[in-house]
């Protein structure tokens, strides 16, 4: 029998929201990006995310298992991890390297710092980082949509550019544009679960409508990149950036919608939420346009995640009858 | 003030109750930097290590001299003289291993673990200790810096002290040899020792407790 008399500090009303339902309807929100990923890489990105959530799962049980801790594996985290892990490396990436990418994000970034709720920065992100700085031409290996390729050696495939690089003008062989209907439905090349802006968007208005995450860190963030590209983005001086195609392009609608909205490395104010959007937004854009990269999203969330316990308590809410003159009074 | 440690106590000290880098915290900044491959550890602990022992004499010596309120200063120009000398000698006979050093060798002046011995160990010992002090410090210091080179230079670069160790299919962890891998290294070293340094100390706990039961 569970105890009925729950002796504790308020709140007294309890909803029936929990981790593992939250977790429940990311993974449920995801699912669009994964069917579109598929659609457009073929198998290989099934694959790909299966080995993914599979290998975090393990090592998350691993450790806990390891160190003599109650499993927490049935909060489905280590599944959400796992996806946006695949869902932020091309399809042509070597089995092995992803399940490398699942340790670092399990072990080293989660539980090194304390499990769920205690890391300091998005695991699958990280993990992210940690694959490109390692293997750098592994992890910039995109092939155009619907390219057959092999399971196991991918080094030989036809590689295209990315939307982005594209705009950028590095990879001179491509100079057709992807158009906004290709971008918007996803039929271009880039990681597997960051093309399709309308997979992305179904599984983000999902989330708004289960009241999973709120809307103040996407917006911030998009209309950030929006302003910032179309100012300095352009080809023909201010002014003259291609807003609609920078966002559509490359990881930013998966970004703001699933990753900069992660509760532990986000911050907990509304204005600080804001400031985190506009943040990350600001990154991203000095880094397309300015930067070696032809995209910022992931390093642009993973600094501001550095810096959101500064964010949360520059915004803290005031107490009730605290003011400055009393402090300063006491002081 | 003389220590009552033996000599051979005060040389282990130094590379294991006391190692400055795994469990002193000292030195962090070539530990971090230098650290890419194992000839690179090696040469920079040999040249700490000899510096040490030859401050640690001539502090020791000069410890009734040297008044106490410019005494940081003193120990500084007596340091920065042996690290002059052991950069010149690098530089006359091993040029590659001097120039992949760098701004390390002179930096050594600036070392934390001689000037913290000098400090906290020749000042107020006899001659004789502060040199085994030295000696197990630089040992220590060389030995706990291979062992973070061998850790990144095997896993970043798949060599051992240049020699390749694995076929040519392997593909480098190479953020391990760039800054990142020093701090991930270095972090997770820390942590194995402190774990296996608790175990110890708790059945050292165990069998007292046994004994005084008995």
């Amino acid at each position: 029998m569970d105890n009925l008399l729950v002796v504790s500090h308020s709140p007294h009303v309890l909803g029936n929201s929990s981790v593992r339902r939250t977790m429940l309807d990311v993974i449920i929100a995801l699912i669009p990006a994964f069917v579109a990923g598929i659609l457009v890489f073929g198998y290989r990105a099934a694959v790909i995310t299966v080995i993914s959530v599979l290998s975090c799962v393990l090592f998350e049980w691993l450790w806990n298992k390891i160190l003599k801790k109650p499993t927490t594996i049935g909060d489905l985290s280590a599944i959400v991890t796992g996806m946006l892990l695949a869902f932020n490396v091309p399809v042509t990436l070597p089995l092995w390297m992803v399940v490398i990418g699942a340790f670092f994000a399990i072990v080293i970034v989660k539980q090194f710092f304390g499990g769920i709720g205690h890391n300091f920065m998005n695991p699958a992100l990280a993990a992210r980082a940690f694959l490109l700085a390692s293997w750098a031409l592994a992890m910039t290996t995109w092939v155009a949509p619907h390219t057959a390729v092999p399971l196991w050696n991918t080094a030989d495939v036809v590689t295209s550019a990315t939307p982005l690089a594209a705009y950028a003008g590095t990879e001179g062989t491509v100079t057709e544009l992807p158009s906004y209907l290709n971008l918007f439905i996803g039929n271009v090349g880039g990681c597997i679960g960051e093309t399709s802006a309308l997979a992305i968007l179904i599984g983000g208005i999902y989330l708004l409508a289960r009241k999973v995450i709120r809307l103040r860190i996407p917006l911030a963030y998009l209309v950030t990149v929006a302003l910032g590209t179309w100012m300095f983005a352009g080809h023909d001086g201010l002014f003259t950036g291609d807003a609609l195609y920078q966002i559509l392009a490359g990881g930013v609608m998966l970004g703001a919608f699933f990753m900069a909205t992660d509760y532990t490395t986000s911050p907990y104010t509304p204005v600080g939420q804001i400031i985190f959007g506009i943040g990350c937004g600001v990154i991203t854009v000095l880094i397309r346009v300015w930067g070696g990269y032809p995209e910022g999203c992931s390093y642009s969330i993973l600094l501001m995640n550095i810096v959101t316990p500064l964010i949360d308590r520059v915004t803290a809410p005031k107490r009730y009858g605290a003011s400055k003159k009393r402090k300063e009074a006491k002081a | 003030m003389d220590n009552k440690k033996g000599y051979l106590s005060t040389f282990l000290n130094g590379i294991i109750t006391e190692n400055p880098t795994l469990v002193l915290f000292l030195g962090m900044c070539p530990t971090l930097a230098v650290t890419t491959g194992v000839v690179n550890g090696i040469g920079m602990g040999l040249s700490t290590t000899a510096v040490l022992v030859c401050s640690n004499i001539v502090i020791s010596l000069l410890r009734k001299f040297i008044p106490d309120k410019i005494r940081i200063a003193s120990f500084i120009v007596i340091i920065a003289g042996f690290v002059t000398i052991v950069q010149m000698l690098l530089n006359a006979y091993v040029p590659a291993l001097s120039s992949s050093l760098g701004i390390y060798i002179p930096l050594i002046v600036v070392n934390c673990i001689i000037l913290g011995r000098a400090e906290a160990f020749a000042s107020k010992n006899s001659v004789g200790k502060s040199a085994f002090d030295g000696l197990g410090m630089g040992l220590g210091f060389t030995c706990a810096l291979v062992l973070i080179a061998a850790v990144r230079e095997i896993l970043g670069a798949g060599t051992f002290a240049g020699i390749p160790l694995f076929g040519e299919s392997f593909q480098p962890v190479s953020i391990m040899i760039l800054p990142p891998g020093a701090f991930l290294t270095l972090g997770v070293l820390l942590a194995i020792i402190n774990v296996i340094g608790a175990k110890i100390k708790n059945k050292k706990k165990d069998t007292d407790t046994e004994k005084e039961g008995i």
